[in-house]
């Protein structure tokens, strides 16, 4: 069996940078197992621009973006496999992947990083009424059969959901020639960036209906027309409010899943809040020497977060493989406490023996907050209060903490995130 | 005296801004509350501008299709102009990423250049 | 001339057409859909029912009972799974501890084999998530699970290993009466034949209608299904049923032999024969009945939902037999629930009738068994890497909800009565039918089927007719 320090699932943003920052810290036996036939995983059918303000200084598209990474893996000489689909993981990290020219075959890791991304919520997860013919596509099928392959699935267009992949999607189908006639978004606010409502809908004046579902979808063989209604706060259909669009074509853009199958299979500890993992500050799960990273341990809005998180839980696996701090495996933890607004954090615990300086804790609210105050309690001592014009489901929130403010708190047991009035 | 309403993008805010002119010329911004979202409103209602993605057909490559973009912003007003000029647009085998695949794209001075590498297909070669 | 045409590709018509096929005959099935298994097959509840339901003395109760004893030996003969997990009747009042005992006693002159009722504590311990309100259970052994496309797909194959030929997309007209027996005329021309097998579902009263005068009505049943993740797979092992009261059978929970959990179903009544639309009260409904006999339900993980219509008809009972005043019009019409059960011993009657009445006699060729499609994923590794090294397409996955490989997928194209559109690949190797409902497959099994069977990408069908999935390319419309 072939021995790897790391090996890394999945070659989309998370899995390059894990992988590139891993080598750079001092690692050189890295394997990345890649499903698709190429690297750069979400990112290839991404081709809008808007990525890499944060990493780069430059706005670059998504698959300028993967490229700037992959160059990095080749220049580097980091072994990656292609059309190859990890089967298992054992929890003594033996994988076993599978590809048409090796076969089914295990390679033992010293560590695993998870970095499988995450899937589209389909339409069963919404209960759908209605007829199921053809027309009905993931804003993400969509997104890679226009972008990848040319071909347009539809000629008019109704979007539910509001999530980005949805708004880019409005603009990219409208570009191509179809008529998006309207996207309807069941919450009372967007799921997606202020920038991408501006930029995708109003551009091309789109209207975008809040607090809309879909209540029925027409059409046997292929979609005749949708009937949206407006929703009332428990999300029931307001009688009287129905509305139908012809259409013959639905994309569904209603949230995105984190992929852990595989992560479920070999015991690791889930967030039910994020569907992802549970890790400590070092990204990494109870089950040591497995760390995540990327949208399958929670789902970010921006691919520089991606990677910024991915390096760290790529520096983090290096120095597990090197064993630099044995001795605090096992210490104290804090445990980080989401509260009043705050959906989850990342991570949930911290070890200030393993920590870095400084430490980035990524959270999402669970409404729309204005003038409010996002607040960490040490203990009951409110430590860190930030005053925030307006705060929102669809963009991540993060607070960095560093070991130099948590060591004056020696028998620090939980820090509360939350969102306060005042 | 004329009035417009815009969303400011730069941050997740989002903040209503109101664009007084006259003419052509800006009187005042409000609704902002930095400078970033004065220097959008500015911009948007005088020059508004934006980057194009698109793609056109790949003649032998390993994918059928190839993603680009212009190089920088172009008026909002030649979007349409700029996507029905790439209609028939055909590049052959291998493109790399900056390729310029048309130049002065309608009528802008910007060029349209290849936002991804292409290989030439394997049964090609 | 043919000697027999069946109407209906579903599990009936799939099973009458492979009973006579041992026989010597010219035999042809027609279906107006583009493949087998599009109609009341595909959406039910896949259960093999035990038999103590139906009334004692009707086809519903014989066919139930003789079809349980025969799917064993089929489900080998014919390689589809088939799990007897057994299913459970609850009674969570004690005023309705009569009726569970009552049923009991029809099971019991039904013939069926080993049924006991179950004390509260018993229920419990063999099912922990039945509800704390059980107070007695019915248990049936003998009852099971399936999967009725399986079936149905694995029926007509054989059907057609033994020479029947299949017409598809090929819907009946009219049918007239002529000498010799029975003109159909079809959107695809003129069929004759001696003897009609009316299998046609929720259609098949039309078809009566054409040639007797003894009119029968079919109403429409439709229930509507919520099917959960596999990860809820789990969350009972047996089928668990409402005890049957005054609003009917009640919502049934139940694993699917491919390890989901399937809630449902409700029954409407409905006018539209293809009114296979879910509507939010029935869904709803799904949703909250189901909790009344299984508790902690987790209905956060439906991955779909869909609805059937049963073809309920007005007397109540399966209809079977040759039209009084129609010679050579073999009526198999009312197959409901439960039809998949019965399915087998539905083919053994029908084929037999026509036996009998045109002496027909055994092939001594017929062949009684049929390999389905291979399962990669139920070999050991190291027969496994000999398939890959032989045919690399296996060691491709592309369905990566259900792991099914590009070899799975070529192998459904390309087998008898192979499948044309992403819902007969759906069908044939689950790509598709996991937890993102085809969002990543989907793509790739367009290319493969339009490689293999040499399509274009806009010929590509979700299912067949006017079902596409891309209608033009990029900027075609500017």
């Amino acid at each position: 069996m072939k021995q790897y320090d790391i090996v890394i699932i999945g070659g989309g943003p998370a899995g390059l940078a894990a992988a590139v920052s891993a080598k750079k810290n001092g690692i050189d036996r890295i394997l990345i197992l890649e499903r698709d036939k190429e690297l750069g995983g979400i990112l290839n059918q991404c081709i809008h621009n808007g990525f890499g303000l944060h990493t780069f200084q430059e706005e670059l598209t998504g698959p300028e973006y993967a490229d700037r990474f992959i160059e990095q893996v080749k220049e580097l000489d980091i072994a990656y496999k292609l059309n190859t689909m990890v089967m298992d993981i054992s929890r003594e990290k033996v994988v076993t992947a599978m590809n048409r020219e090796d076969g089914l075959f295990d390679v033992q890791a010293k560590a695993v990083i998870l970095a499988m991304g995450c899937r589209e919520r389909a339409r069963g997860a919404l209960n759908i009424p209605g007829f199921r013919p053809a027309g009905i596509y993931s804003a993400g099928t969509a997104q890679r059969l226009v972008n990848m392959e040319g071909y347009m699935p539809g000629r008019e267009v109704v979007i539910l959901g509001s999530g980005d992949i949805g708004l880019i999607m409005a603009r990219r189908m409208t570009l191509e020639g179809a008529k998006v006639k309207v996207v309807a978004e069941l919450m009372p606010y967007s799921g997606g960036l202020k920038r991408n409502i501006v930029q995708c809908l109003d551009d091309y004046g789109i209207p975008l209906k809040l607090s809309h579902t879909v209540i029925d979808i027409k059409g046997k063989e292929r979609v005749e027309g949708i009937t949206l209604a407006e929703v009332d706060k428990g999300g029931k259909p307001v009688p009287g409010t129905e509305e139908f669009y012809s259409c013959d074509t639905l994309l569904l853009s209603v949230g995105l899943i984190p992929e852990n199958e595989i992560s479920e299979k070999i015991g690791v500890e889930m967030n039910r809040a994020t569907s992802g993992p549970k890790v400590n500050e070092s990204l990494e799960t109870n089950i040591k020497g497995v760390f995540a990273c990327g949208n399958v341990l929670h789902v970010h809005d921006l691919v520089d977060f991606v990677s910024e998180e991915a390096a760290a839980a790529g520096k983090n696996a290096a120095s597990y493989v090197k064993k630099e701090h044995p001795e605090e495996r096992n210490g104290r933890e804090i445990r980080l406490n989401p509260e009043n607004g705050v959906r989850y954090t990342v991570p949930v615990t911290i070890n200030t023996a393993r920590m870095d300086d400084e430490l980035t804790v990524r959270f999402r609210v669970d409404g729309v907050y204005k003038n409010c105050y996002v607040s960490a309690y040490f203990d009951g001592e409110r430590v860190l209060h930030r005053r925030r014009q307006v705060v929102a489901p669809g963009e991540m929130e993060e607070m960095k903490l560093t070991r130099e403010q948590l060591l004056q708190y020696p028998d620090l047991e939980t820090i509360t995130v939350k969102v306060e009035e005042e | 005296m004329e009035e417009k309403n815009l969303t400011c993008i730069n941050c997740p805010i989002g903040c209503s801004l109101t664009v007084e002119m006259e003419g052509e010329q800006v009187i005042k911004v409000s609704g902002n509350t930095c400078k970033r979202g004065e220097i959008y409103a500015r911009k948007e209602v005088t020059n508004p501008t934006r980057i194009v993605t698109s793609t056109v057909k790949v003649v032998n490559g390993q994918s059928d299709m190839v993603s680009v973009k212009t190089k920088e912003d172009i008026p909002k007003g030649k979007i349409f102009d700029c996507v029905r000029a790439l209609k028939n647009v055909q590049v052959e085998a291998p493109v790399r990423i900056g390729d310029v695949i048309v130049k002065n794209i309608a009528d802008t001075g910007v060029d349209v250049v290849v936002t991804k590498n292409v290989e030439v297909s394997r049964k090609n070669t | 001339m043919y000697d027999v045409i069946v109407i209906g590709a579903g599990v009936s018509g799939a099973a009458a057409a492979r009973e006579l096929s041992r026989y010597k005959a010219r035999i042809c099935v027609i279906e107006k859909e583009e493949d087998v298994c599009c109609g009341t097959s595909k959406a039910n509840s896949a259960i093999v029912h035990a038999g103590y339901d139906a009334a004692p003395g009707s086809l519903k109760a014989k066919l139930n009972v003789r079809g349980n004893q025969m799917m064993g030996e089929l489900a080998k003969d014919l390689d589809f799974l088939f799990k007897r997990n057994g299913s459970l009747v609850i009674c969570t009042a004690e005023e309705d501890l009569s009726a569970l005992q009552e049923l009991y006693e029809r099971g019991q002159i039904n013939g069926v084999k080993d049924l006991r009722i179950l004390s509260r504590e018993e229920t419990l311990t063999m099912e922990p998530n039945v509800t704390d309100c059980v107070c007695a259970a019915l248990y049936a052994p003998t009852a099971g699970i399936i999967c009725p496309f399986e079936l149905n797909i694995a029926l007509a194959e054989n059907a057609y290993t033994n020479g029947v030929e299949f017409r598809f997309d090929t819907e009946v007209e009219k049918i007239v009466k002529s000498e010799e027996g029975y003109e159909l005329h079809t959107n695809k021309g003129i069929f004759r034949t001696k003897y009609v097998v009316n299998a046609a579902g929720v259609y098949a009263d039309e078809l009566h209608n054409m040639v007797s005068e003894k009119k029968i009505r079919i109403m429409p049943r439709r229930g509507d299904y919520c099917l959960l993740d596999k990860a809820a797979g789990s969350h009972v092992e047996r089928t668990v049923f409402a005890l049957p009261g005054k609003f009917g059978k009640g919502i049934l929970v139940t694993p699917t032999v491919h390890g989901n959990l399937l809630v449902g179903p409700t029954a409407i009544d409905v006018e539209d024969k293809e009114g296979i639309n879910t509507s939010r009260e029935g869904l709803e409904q799904v949703m909250e009945k189901a909790g009344l006999n299984v508790k902690n339900l987790p209905m956060r993980q439906v991955i779909t939902s869909f609805a059937g219509l049963r073809a309920h008809e007005e007397q109540g009972d399966f209809l079977i037999g040759e039209a009084e005043d129609a010679k050579g019009f073999i009526d198999c019409a009312g197959i409901e629930s439960p039809g998949i059960a019965s399915c087998p011993a539905i083919g053994e009657m029908v084929a037999q009738i026509i036996r009998d009445r045109m002496g027909l006699e055994e092939k001594d060729n017929f062949i009684s068994t049929r390999k389905g499609i291979r399962r990669p994923a139920d070999l050991s590794k190291e027969e496994r890497n000999e398939l890959i090294g032989k045919e690399p397409a296996y060691g491709s996955i592309v369905c990566r909800c259900e792991m099914i490989t590009e070899g799975e997928i070529i192998d459904a194209v390309r087998r008898p009565l192979g499948a044309k559109s992403l819902d007969g690949i759906k069908r044939r190797t689950r790509a598709g039918m996991g937890r993102c409902q085809s969002g990543f497959c989907s793509p790739r099994v367009m290319e493969i089927l339009a490689r293999e069977r040499d399509m274009s990408m806009f010929d590509i069908t979700k299912s067949g007719g006017k079902s596409q999935i891309v209608v033009g390319i990029n900027k075609d419309a500017l």
